[in-house]
């Protein structure tokens, strides 16, 4: 048995975040990844983030995963476990951890689950041909492997992702034949979406995919147009030659250890599923217990960090460590946070967040 | 398919390897996943559904979907899209749930 006073399940922008804010503490954590590597799905983007300079605007995610990575490895009062997958959570408070085919059981007094979300897929016909991928799954296979998926790629929604995508597709030398979103509206930021149309990339508002063609691999596939109440126009339709197909419909959070833990949750669709109901500090309805990023709801990079560095914050003041400017540090990530949320595209995050704070 | 050109990034690869793919050799190299040495050669069917035999690929490609399985090195149920890929690895398509021998 380890013994630890933080365990962070996840080693993502949330998980590394929260660790070096508790440790900054004197808190004495314990960090653990499924991957071999650290920065999570930061690893991946090569866009430049938003935001203020504290939110590390201007960066690109690639660079802050290397930061972040970093300066966990170096700071002593953090033990980094990588290639170790969490597999369940006990009645006794013990996180039960497979690395390298053993068992490891880790008792810690306080418990942060950063452990991100998941991408969403879609109903249509043909939606398990291999071609099929999720936006990020095919993020990853270009920008972190150099790999292209293949010729000619469709994306399923122009919110930030598939924009994004779409985007780094171009750069890696894939064509991107259209970018289809059943809203009326794009909803990625306008400097990410303007940059695929100014490519010639035709984005399709109201227009959904009906099916994908193929035998054993995509071939291609189908759009429709939608009327005003989402239902598919007939005689609309309009055919695509791609062998890719790239669903960017959104993502739902990896809750299974807080489920077992027995958290109370919510389902809340603004949040992409169901999450946990937890307060101010972050702490779920289980004591000591506490979720930072994609896990307690949907959002991207930056809330994930500002949210990691609150429940790292919190954790530790609740073990007893403290600072002199313990309550400032936690007002301006508040602070950061709300920057982050306000406007009308921080709408949707701010209802969801109002059913489960309490 | 490989990127050979991109305006952000260096793609610095590990040693080239053989692998078998169903008995046929392919060249990756060390340290991508078994999924983009893969892709890299053109595979993009990596098991075939449990019910209805259909062909199944990859999907989230960071270890969430179990939609990559294959058998590598006699092994079923390996999700490719995280392991790596080493020198003399033979890899199968999956069919069925797999056995454990």
């Amino acid at each position: 048995m380890r013994h630890t006073e933080i365990c962070i399940v996840g080693g993502g922008p949330a998980g590394l975040t929260a660790a070096l804010r508790a440790a900054a503490l004197g808190a004495a954590v314990l960090l653990i990844d499924r991957n071999d590597y650290l920065g999570g799905q930061l690893i991946k983007q090569t866009h430049r983030f938003f935001g203020s300079k504290q939110q590390r605007a201007s960066e690109r995610g690639i660079n802050i995963a290397r930061e972040l990575a970093y300066a966990v490895q170096e700071e002593e009062k953090i033990t980094v476990l990588t290639e170790a997958t969490a597999l369940g959570y006990y009645k006794d408070g013990v996180v039960l951890v497979e690395q390298n085919e053993k068992i490891i059981k880790i008792k810690p007094k306080k418990l942060i689950v950063a452990t991100g979300g998941a991408e969403k897929t879609l109903l249509f016909p043909n939606n398990d041909l291999p071609g099929v991928y999720g936006a990020g799954a095919v993020q990853t296979l270009v920008n972190v492997y150099g790999v292209k998926p293949g010729k000619r790629v469709l994306m399923v929604g122009a919110g930030n992702i598939g924009v994004i995508v779409s985007y780094q597709l171009l750069q890696a030398g894939v064509e991107v034949a259209g970018i289809v979103e059943a809203a009326p509206r794009i909803g990625a930021y306008w400097v990410h979406a303007s940059k695929v149309v100014r490519a010639g990339v035709p984005i399709y508002t109201s227009h959904t995919i009906k099916r994908a063609w193929g035998e054993s691999e995509v071939e291609g596939a189908t759009i429709v147009q939608l009327d005003e109440n989402w239902q598919p126009i007939e005689g609309t339709e309009k055919d695509f030659d791609v062998d890719v197909i790239c669903l960017s419909v959104g993502l739902s959070p990896l809750t299974e250890l807080l489920w077992q833990a027995g958290c109370k949750m919510e389902f809340v669709p603004e949040l992409g599923g169901r999450v946990p109901v937890r307060n101010e500090n972050l702490e779920t309805s289980v004591p000591g217990i506490y979720v930072a990023g994609d896990v307690s709801g949907i959002e991207e990079a930056s809330a994930a960090m500002m949210e990691g560095a609150l429940a790292g914050l919190n954790a530790a003041r609740a073990l007893g460590y403290n600072a002199p400017d313990l309550l400032q540090r936690k007002a301006e990530i508040l602070k950061e946070l709300e920057g982050l949320r306000s406007g009308p595209v921080g709408e949707k995050i701010r209802t969801g967040l109002a059913k489960v704070t309490c | 398919m490989r990127v050979n050109e991109h305006p952000i990034l260096n793609f610095t690869k590990g040693k080239k390897v053989k692998f078998y793919y169903n008995g046929q050799q392919l060249e990756g190299y060390e340290g991508e996943t078994i999924a983009a040495a893969l892709h890299a050669n053109g595979v993009r069917v990596m098991r075939e559904s449990i019910r209805l035999h259909r062909p199944r690929g990859l999907f989230c490609n960071i270890g969430n979907c179990s939609s990559c399985l294959m058998i590598v090195n006699g092994k079923p149920n390996v999700r490719v899209c995280v392991e790596k890929l080493q020198e003399g690895m033979v890899v199968e398509t999956q069919r069925g749930k797999g056995e454990l021998k």
